[in-house]
């Protein structure tokens, strides 16, 4: 009786995307198109709250017209789907969890690029999932498995990623029908009909099986400082010339990157200053023959003291607000044409204590005494609405760039400096001793980010991991404890994790403490 | 304006006898009804039924032609209410809604309709939202059906069995005089299929005639002693003639198979799952064929008794596939099977999940299973590979790789900055209990804002903190939108409140639209709607009910203004509840309305601004507070190619909407200067032109000033 039953059976294609992609319209087109080529079709999904940004799973489920009619599902069964299209690249990490994807019947057609969840980006340091996970499980899983990058082709063709997936959704041959009918379906829908079949057009050729390299192969060459008076040209090259030769041929790169930003931030005498840190910081790391850790040492330094050097002050956030380089990159930005009236308004919100960063150190300190000096500054704090471009707004932008050149004098400027010295000595201090801990306590530096509260929390995270680290110094796990504070304290804003590593480090310093 | 036009579908419902009608099956209803003969259409829309509300909204023109009457109700409990017009009159009625929550509103009037019984058809057509996708708490309309007594529909969820399953429901109502409930799930509701369609049908007996020939028919009120005697006559006469209805028209089904002595009763919505299993198993084909006989019930309640002892008397076994508990079927058919002193084994729920979708994967298991309980190698089924088995540690690694995506705020929603405001105002003034409603404002409770307690139900968020309402203690905040608000949160929300002397937050979120369900008008909504009285403020209301402390915010993207109110709502010396109504237009409506203006005017060569928001990569320091306190979608992170950075910075991508969210946030929690906006001006002004060229002029002059004095890096400070 077995032999009764027919062996036909329905081609089975998933689409899973984000809400708002446009999945909808892919299988609109879908379902267009199979019924052009005569053949019987049935599409479903489960919108509903979904379609706000959630996951959406649009299923179908084809075969070719004949005299019976068929029973086709409503959801899709693990192991028995043709093809899966994921509109995004860890919706085809979805696919495969969820048993979509499997190796001898699914083409998984995937698009690379990325969407990113409220959870990845909400990471106060980088919370971005790995990607090559899904590589490495789609390698597996699926019978072939297809990618591109088809949002950037359906941008680069004026569309929307549904009209690149239904490009690849022909490409790859699963669906039996020619690429007229694909293109035809495209038609019937009769919304923006040239730019789909553009990026239809484009998709259809871009799809490779090769796996995605997982990271871009060979950094650029660093580009070299631009502009500057004559004497400064000389001087940075002179600087460069010094980076190059005085320092082993690894660290070189990383350290012309710190060497540069140091000299936009200020000028060529704090490149110097830059170098002349680093020099004391490599001696000590070949005292210590950190050549086997590849100067590990040195090149955190490296990185971290560039970024404490040029921090983020009002004259830096001013000048670099005001330089045409940024004019013509919020151009880009917005695609605009040559010439086009383009206008930039910039929401600033300064208060008293980074304005009173910018007065000399000795009327700056203690400023909370200084009824009248606090008075004048709230004049200028407090919400601001600042078009950079118009006359006004550039002029003070301009203006207060401009005081760069007392920068060194200046009240930020003493504290920034006095927090780096500090920050270092500790690290010159802990190397002789113990060079992992010191390398982890300049990795520390990373946590020091933001601006007003954002800066002020992160300077008390940072604070709370050194006095972590302070009750765990002289074990022979301090750099694997420091580690584990630095990366408590970049899970989340509250510093929930944090907290609750330092009271672990607390339970065990405590008792040890006792037996002693 | 609803979310989508049904203008297009609107024509479907003109095709007439023999012609084929393509589409979803909730717009397939829509015709059936027309093709019923209906009188009259009421219902409250939601998921998965919204279509069917908005493509009659869409044609109001051919309900004309044929004399049927649609409300677009408030509430669920008004559309079942509306069905009171088929009591004592020979018209056909048909309400719709979301199920279970909207059968839980509408359940005191189904219960008086069904005491009462009818004498035209009442079709109460419910969107099963249960399973992947849904929103709500999971339980069944089954349920329903038992305690008061409808008969409940879940037909097999084809087009062309969907159609005949509103005609017979329509019949078995006028039969039984019992309404009749149509059980759609939700993926039946959106499955695209075809049917051949009849000629629509003008009511028999039109609302005109009653409304000029009053009857009423005491014994059909529900008042004693009459309600006794509808008590009776549910069982003595109206339970048989559905029996009978049932039987002799076939309504159920029986597939036969060669495996004679084994069977599965199955409810109808899950026959196609239950085919797929079966050719997955290798006892079915694509067709329908199957080795295993079935018995479909396109009718669950009642069930046909006869039926089920006929079906299962000569088997071995039977299984029983019945979605979502309590298994109230297979109680039933146990039942009647040791009533009938029939011995054959019963399964169900012991091999099948006891709660939760019936997956394809679970019916596969579960009849896959049900089949090993036999120990027969006659009917051992194929072997089925559920996917592929990957390593453990390839597994672990997409486990953590692939991130749950939370449903959230679409981009520009004007909800967003209300919640980074209360997430603001509760950093000044301390956390407080905060009761949500039902609507797009729920997903507050979700990252990044974790705002929120509860939810009890529409309209219900201010009637759910008056458990709290003490005179001692912090004020709470309870929250509803326009939508919940109109549905009932005007009586038992801010009445409630009035009358018990609270004096807590009530924040109504007012998106001109009952946005959540697809952006149906409303009584507050602001768009002029020719068949709909709209524009009735909700400050009118709530200060008609006797509220005194009333504040309105008509932007709620300024988020320092919408902190300060609600802060001033919570310190505020006044007693009496406080009601703050934040207003402005849901972001999805308005973008779909002015985009298309906007590229007309841009094409006639008009002068038009398009903006977009920007964040300035070299100032960004990468904490990410301002995605913490925003959660757009259209903020994003971007990895930059500084080797000087660790983390990668906030970035605004294409989809923006310049809101301006993203800048009033950094401004108001005092985050960052590192938003920008930046405004193109399309087909410039002469002036416009000119002072763009002066100002260019004298920036770039001082630029090159700089530039000549500075060594600079080339990408503007950090490379990319």
């Amino acid at each position: 009786m077995s032999d009764v039953l027919s062996q036909d059976r329905p081609l089975c294609i998933a689409v899973l995307a984000i809400g708002g992609q446009g999945g909808g319209v892919v299988s609109n087109w879908l379902v267009a198109l199979a019924e052009s080529c005569g053949w019987v079709v049935q599409a479903t999904s489960v919108p509903g709250v979904a379609q706000r940004t959630g996951a959406t799973v649009y299923y179908l489920e084809m075969i070719k017209a004949g005299a019976q009619a068929p029973v086709l599902a409503l959801m899709p069964t693990p192991g028995d789907v043709d093809l899966v299209v994921a509109a995004e690249w860890m919706e085809a990490g979805r696919a495969i969890q969820r048993g979509l994807v499997s190796p001898d019947r699914t083409t998984l057609i995937a698009s690379t690029h990325r969407s990113l969840a409220v959870a990845e980006k909400s990471r106060p340091g980088d919370g971005i999932n790995d990607p090559q996970a899904v590589e490495v499980a789609a390698a597996l899983a699926a019978k072939r498995f297809l990618k591109a990058d088809l949002a950037a082709v359906a941008s680069a063709n004026g569309s929307v990623i549904s009209a690149s997936l239904f490009g690849a959704i022909a490409s790859s041959g699963v669906l039996p029908f020619p690429r007229a009918a694909f293109e035809d379906a495209i038609r019937s829908g009769g919304v923006g009909v040239e730019a789909s079949l553009r990026a239809f057009d484009a998709a259809f050729t871009c799809l490779t099986e090769e796996a995605q390299d997982e990271v871009p192969s060979g950094r650029p060459a660093l580009p070299k400082l631009e502009g500057g008076s004559a004497e400064e040209q000389e001087n940075y090259a002179a600087l460069t010339q010094r980076a190059q030769t005085s320092f082993p041929d690894a660290v070189v790169p990383l350290l012309t990157a710190g060497l540069n930003r140091v000299i936009d931030f200020q000028d060529t005498a704090y490149g110097e200053e830059y170098l002349d840190r680093l020099d004391e910081i490599l001696a000590l790391e070949k005292r210590l023959d950190g050549a086997k850790q590849d100067y590990a040492l040195t090149v955190t330094i490296g990185k971290y003291l560039a970024t404490a050097m040029s921090y983020q002050d009002v004259i830096r956030v001013a000048d670099l607000k005001s330089r045409s380089r940024r004019f013509s990159r919020v151009r880009d930005d917005i695609s605009a044409q040559d010439g086009q009236v383009v206008t930039i308004t910039e929401f600033m919100h300064p208060r008293v204590e980074e304005l009173a960063g910018l007065l000399p150190a000795s009327l700056g300190r203690n400023i909370e005494g200084k009824k009248l000096v606090r008075w004048v500054l709230s004049l200028f704090t407090g919400s601001k609405r600042v078009r950079s471009d118009s006359l006004r707004g550039f002029l003070s932008l301009y203006f207060l760039s401009s005081l760069r050149r007392w920068r060194r004098k200046l009240l930020r400027h003493e504290i920034e400096t006095e927090h780096t010295r500090r920050w270092l000595a500790n690290v010159t201090r802990t190397a002789s001793d113990d060079y992992d801990l010191s390398v982890e306590i300049a990795r520390c530096r990373r946590l020091i980010k933001g601006y007003s509260d954002t800066h002020e929390r992160s300077i008390s995270k940072f604070d709370q991991v050194m006095q972590g680290i302070e009750l765990v110094r002289g074990r022979s796990d301090a750099a694997d404890w420091a580690r584990r504070l630095h990366e408590a304290a970049l899970q989340d804003s509250e510093g929930t994790a944090l907290a609750g590593a330092l009271k672990t480090i607390r339970s065990f310093t405590g008792s040890k403490s006792e037996v002693a | 304006m609803a979310e989508r036009s049904f203008v297009q579908e609107v024509q479907a419902l003109r095709l007439g006898a023999g012609e084929t009608f393509r589409g979803e099956g909730i717009l397939a209803v829509t015709k059936a009804l027309l093709e019923a003969g209906v009188g009259y259409v009421g219902g409250y829309q939601g998921a998965p039924i919204s279509h069917l509300m908005d493509v009659l909204s869409d044609a109001e023109e051919i309900l004309g032609e044929l004399g049927v009457h649609f409300e677009a109700s408030a509430s669920e409990a008004a559309a079942a209410a509306m069905l009171s017009a088929s009591m004592h009159y020979p018209i056909r009625g048909a309400a719709t809604w979301k199920s279970t929550v909207g059968t839980n509103v509408a359940s005191d009037a189904l219960a008086n309709l069904a005491s009462g019984g009818v004498t035209g058809g009442a079709l109460i057509i419910v969107g099963e939202d249960y399973g992947e996708g849904s929103s709500i708490m999971q339980e069944r309309s089954h349920a329903f059906a038992m305690k008061s007594q409808i008969w409940l529909l879940d037909p097999r969820p084809n087009a062309e069995s969907i159609v005949k399953a509103v005609r017979d429901g329509f019949e078995l109502s006028e039969a039984s005089n019992t309404p009749v409930m149509l059980e759609l799930r939700i993926r039946a509701c959106h499955v695209h299929g075809s049917f051949q369609t009849r000629d629509n049908v003008r009511p028999a007996f039109t609302l005109e005639q009653a409304r000029n020939h009053p009857r009423r028919e005491t014994d059909r009120i529900v008042l004693p002693p009459a309600s006794f005697a509808h008590e009776q006559e549910k069982v003595a006469q109206r339970w048989p003639a559905a029996v009978e209805f049932i039987k002799s028209r076939k309504l159920n089904e029986f597939f036969e198979g060669d495996i004679e002595d084994v069977g599965i009763v199955l409810q109808g919505g899950h026959y196609n799952g239950v085919i797929a299993a079966l050719r997955q198993l290798g006892l079915a084909d694509v067709y329908g064929k199957t080795r295993i006989p079935l018995y479909v019930l396109n009718v669950t309640y009642p069930l046909i008794d006869d039926e089920v002892v006929d079906f299962c008397r000569d088997k071995r076994a039977v299984l029983m596939v019945e979605e979502g508990q309590p298994d109230h079927l297979e109680q039933a058919v146990s039942t009647t099977l040791r009533r009938a002193g029939v011995a054959t084994a019963l399964h169900g729920k012991d091999v099948l999940p006891k709660a939760g979708e019936y997956t394809n994967k679970a019916l596969i298991e579960g009849i896959g299973a049900f089949l090993e309980t036999l120990n027969d190698t006659a009917v051992a089924p194929a072997e089925v590979s559920l996917g592929p088995s990957l390593p453990g540690e390839v597994t672990d690694a997409l486990n953590e790789a692939v991130p749950p995506r939370p449903a959230g705020f679409c981009t520009g929603c004007p909800e967003r900055p209300i919640f980074s405001a209360l997430t603001l105002a509760q950093q000044e003034v301390g956390e407080r209990h905060i009761a949500c409603d039902i609507g797009c404002h729920l997903f507050s409770i979700l990252p990044p804002f974790n705002l929120g307690a509860s939810t009890m139900g529409y309209g219900l968020g201010a009637a759910s903190a008056s458990g709290l309402n003490v005179a001692q203690g912090k004020r709470s905040i309870s929250i509803m939108g326009d939508g919940g608000f109109w549905h009932n949160g005007l009586v038992s929300g801010v009445g409630n409140a009035v009358f018990n002397k609270s004096d807590d937050v009530i924040l109504i979120v007012d998106n001109y639209y009952s946005a959540a369900t697809g952006g149906q008008d409303i009584l507050s909504s602001r768009a002029g709607n020719v068949s709909r009285s709209t524009r009735h403020p909700i400050e009118d209301a709530v200060k008609g009910v006797g509220v005194k402390w009333v504040r309105r915010i008509d932007h709620t993207y300024d988020v320092g203004a919408m902190r300060d109110v609600i802060e001033e709502a919570l310190t505020t010396p006044e007693r009496g509840p406080k009601v703050v109504i934040a207003s402005s237009e849901c972001m999805l409506n308005r973008q779909r309305r002015e985009r298309p203006i906007r590229r007309k005017a841009r094409s006639e060569g008009k002068r038009v601004v398009e903006q977009k928001f920007g964040v300035d990569e070299d100032v960004c320091t990468g904490d990410h507070a301002c995605i913490r306190i925003s959660g757009c979608p259209s903020l994003t992170l971007k990895e930059t190619e500084d080797p000087l950075r660790d983390d990668p910075v906030a970035f605004v991508d294409n989809s923006c909407v310049a809101c301006g969210h993203c800048g009033e946030v950094a401004d108001a929690a005092v985050l960052c200067p590192s938003f920008y906006r930046a405004d193109a001006v399309h087909n410039p002004s002469f002036w416009d032109s000119r002072l763009a060229g002066l100002r260019n002029a004298v920036t770039t002059r001082l630029q090159q000033r700089r530039d000549a004095r500075y060594l600079q890096e080339p990408g503007g400070g950090a490379p990319s």
